[in-house]
């Protein structure tokens, strides 16, 4: 059991848990302690300064921006105007409380609420799908479809739509990434003619590619019912994600160790045992790499795409409280940000954990 | 009939104005069951020999006959230990060997296969390692891997490219007796290329040293007449050793000296002094 979790300590490189707990077990030196002191104090106390400074910051845009709105008021409806707005900020009145930088205890406000938010919405959906239950059946029995609920999808709910679209978008760019990575690798025919295409569309921006596949997709699910933006937002993000592993792909197969080659050669190995037992297997590190990339980029590209496209996730979240306006919106775009960032380095150990696995160098994650 | 026989042989590299000449005019035969040493420096073409024979390079001009047939790439009859071990660093040791016995006895079931593994391996005296890969293993056992691998194939003829080069020299002492071994258990033919003298003795029937390259063409063969089994205490007590050993390295300082009179070249230097020296 302790070796286990030592390896996974050491594969998702968390070994000041090991750290703590050779100090709780009382074998403590002074590397373990020093180690300990960098790896727990030092990140720690940079987490409390990074909070108290934001903290600062958030008052002091507070204060600027309160002062301007009693500015305002005093120069457009004189004294008592004034007067009042001062009273009214002081109070903590929602109707005119500065719209500014929330602070570190507002945004946790804030969490808290969504997280309530979610429990109240998920109740709600139970009660309504054991409402409809009956007549559903009903309705099924007679060939109908079924009622569904279609109320407001919870913050939570979000997330995972999010992390849905960008497995979907993640599979879809090593689907056709890979596949083609080899190829160019292999052929230096084939290569010259798709390198013009690869230095073309690599630099082209997200936006563009959800434009153009909001075209396509537009006119291919004309008749369907089904839901297009899904499809939308997975398949921009696929094609938007996919160059970095499409050329470390075709990088890493061209660049196979000629002794290794050499070796195939010898050996006499056919064409498919060379392409499967000798030159995939000495260009999967870097193809693990590309993936990696590849996996942080469509992360990243989805919440602009979702925030775009109006199509479901944490970036149409994000706009719809950045629209809404209402008083703790901006604290909620905080906890979104932080959610982002924080399933962003999530999926990024994920790919690094796997690559270490896979990988026979056993390199040192960055 | 030669066994192997290399008939006036050029190599180049290059085209155009950069056209250097590795190999000319090489001939060389070897018989049956015979151990060949090429000797030579380092940079001197002797892996471009080595892979002329075993098929990874054409020659550009001349022809490499193998039992009278022209050799066109590489062949399992012919198997190759090269310098640098070239073992795939993603299988484990038994998978390197197994790899290589797969494709070189198509027909044999998989515990056939895995016995014949199992027997190489334990030939080096690897077992112990079987399951480990490369990257776990000391330089002197990878090239052990290499000769298992090569030797697992069964080829009738071992070639070998500085095997023991980059190792040190207790663990070269070792090999050298393994190899040795495994020639003489069932009398393959051997060709060995290394740029030390005295493994060359130590191990073959035969020396002929290399002449350094561009243009590298073989020198005059030294027949080694030690009997066999070798002992390399003795071998230094022996006068034939010394005898065969100082005509190698005395050649092979000619050569060296000729090589480096053909550099020698007067560079007249420009006559300069500094306009102004300030300190």
């Amino acid at each position: 059991m302790s070796i286990a979790l030592n390896k996974v300590t050491k594969l998702i490189e968390l070994d000041f848990i090991k750290k703590a707990k050779s100090i709780l077990t009382g074998k403590i030196e002074k590397e373990d302690l020093k180690n300990f002191f960098r790896k727990v104090i030092v990140p720690l106390a940079s987490v409390v300064i990074f909070i108290g400074l934001w903290h600062l910051g958030a008052k002091a845009l507070y204060n600027i921006e309160a002062d301007y709105k009693i500015e305002k008021a005093l120069s457009e409806q004189g004294q008592v105007a004034a007067n009042e707005m001062k009273a009214c900020i002081a109070s903590g009145d929602i109707k005119c409380q500065p719209n500014t930088l929330p602070s570190p205890a507002q945004v946790l406000q804030a969490f808290k609420t969504l997280v309530n938010d979610h429990y109240i919405i998920k109740a709600d959906k139970k009660a309504f799908i054991e409402k409809t239950a009956s007549l559903n059946a009903k309705r099924l029995a007679q060939g109908e479809t079924a009622i569904v609920y279609t109320g407001r999808p919870s913050f939570v709910d979000q997330i995972f739509t999010s992390i849905r679209n960008v497995f979907a978008g993640f599979l879809l760019a090593l689907v056709i990434a890979i596949p083609i990575g080899i190829l160019i690798g292999l052929s230096k025919t084939f290569r010259s003619s798709v390198n013009w295409l690869i230095q073309i569309f690599k630099p082209v921006s997200p936006v563009v590619w959800l434009l153009l596949v909001f075209m396509i997709v537009k006119t291919l699910f004309k008749d369907s019912n089904s839901d297009s933006s899904f499809y939308i937002s997975f398949i921009s993000v696929g094609l938007c994600g996919m160059w970095a592993t499409l050329v470390n792909t075709a990088v890493g197969v061209s660049s196979v160790d000629k002794d290794y080659l050499n070796v195939a050669k010898v050996l006499k190995l056919g064409p498919f045992q060379k392409i499967f037992k000798v030159i995939l297997p000495s260009a999967l590190p870097l193809i693990f790499t590309g993936l990696r990339i590849t996996l942080s980029v469509s992360w990243m590209v989805l919440i602009a795409i979702e925030l775009l496209a109006q199509s479901p996730g944490l970036g149409s979240f994000v706009w719809e409280e950045f629209q809404s306006g209402s008083i703790d919106s901006n604290s909620k775009i905080i906890v979104a940000m932080f959610v982002i960032g924080g399933i962003g380095f999530l999926l990024d150990r994920i790919m690094l954990t796997i690559q270490n696995m896979i990988s026979f160098n056993k390199n040192e994650g960055i | 009939m030669a066994y192997l026989e290399l008939k006036n042989i050029y190599k180049t590299y290059g085209q155009g104005d950069n056209v250097t000449e590795v190999l000319s005019n090489i001939n060389l035969t070897i018989e049956e069951g015979e151990f060949v040493a090429i000797v030579g420096f380092t940079g001197s073409g002797k892996t471009t020999l080595v892979n002329l024979i075993n098929g990874l390079l054409e020659p550009t001009r001349g022809e490499v006959l193998f039992k009278g047939e022209p050799v066109v790439g590489t062949s399992h009859e012919r198997g190759v230990i090269f310098q640098n071990y070239s073992l795939l660093p993603w299988l484990t040791v038994g998978q390197n060997v197994f790899m290589a016995v797969k494709v070189a006895f198509p027909k044999k079931s998989k515990s056939e296969l895995n016995a014949i593994v199992a027997e190489y391996v334990a030939m080096v005296n690897l077992s112990h390692a079987i399951n480990k890969r490369p990257k776990e293993l000391s330089g002197g056992m990878r090239q052990r891997v290499a000769v298992a691998r090569a030797l697992a194939m069964k080829p009738e003829m071992i070639i070998m490219d500085e095997p023991l080069g980059a190792l040190d020299a207790l663990t070269r002492g070792n090999l050298q007796d393994e190899i040795l071994n495994i020639w003489g258990k069932d009398k393959r033919t051997a060709l060995l290329i290394t740029n030390d003298v005295d493994e060359g003795i130590y191990m073959a029937d035969r020396i002929i040293p290399l002449r350094p390259g561009p243009n590298a063409t073989l020198g005059p063969e030294f027949k080694i007449d030690i009997e066999r089994p070798r002992d390399k205490t003795e071998l230094n007590d022996n006068p034939n050793f010394k005898k065969t050993r100082n005509a190698i390295i005395e050649y092979l300082m000619e050569i060296g000296n000729e090589r480096k009179s053909e550099v020698q070249k007067e560079y007249a230097l420009p006559d300069l002094t500094p306009k102004s020296f300030v300190w």
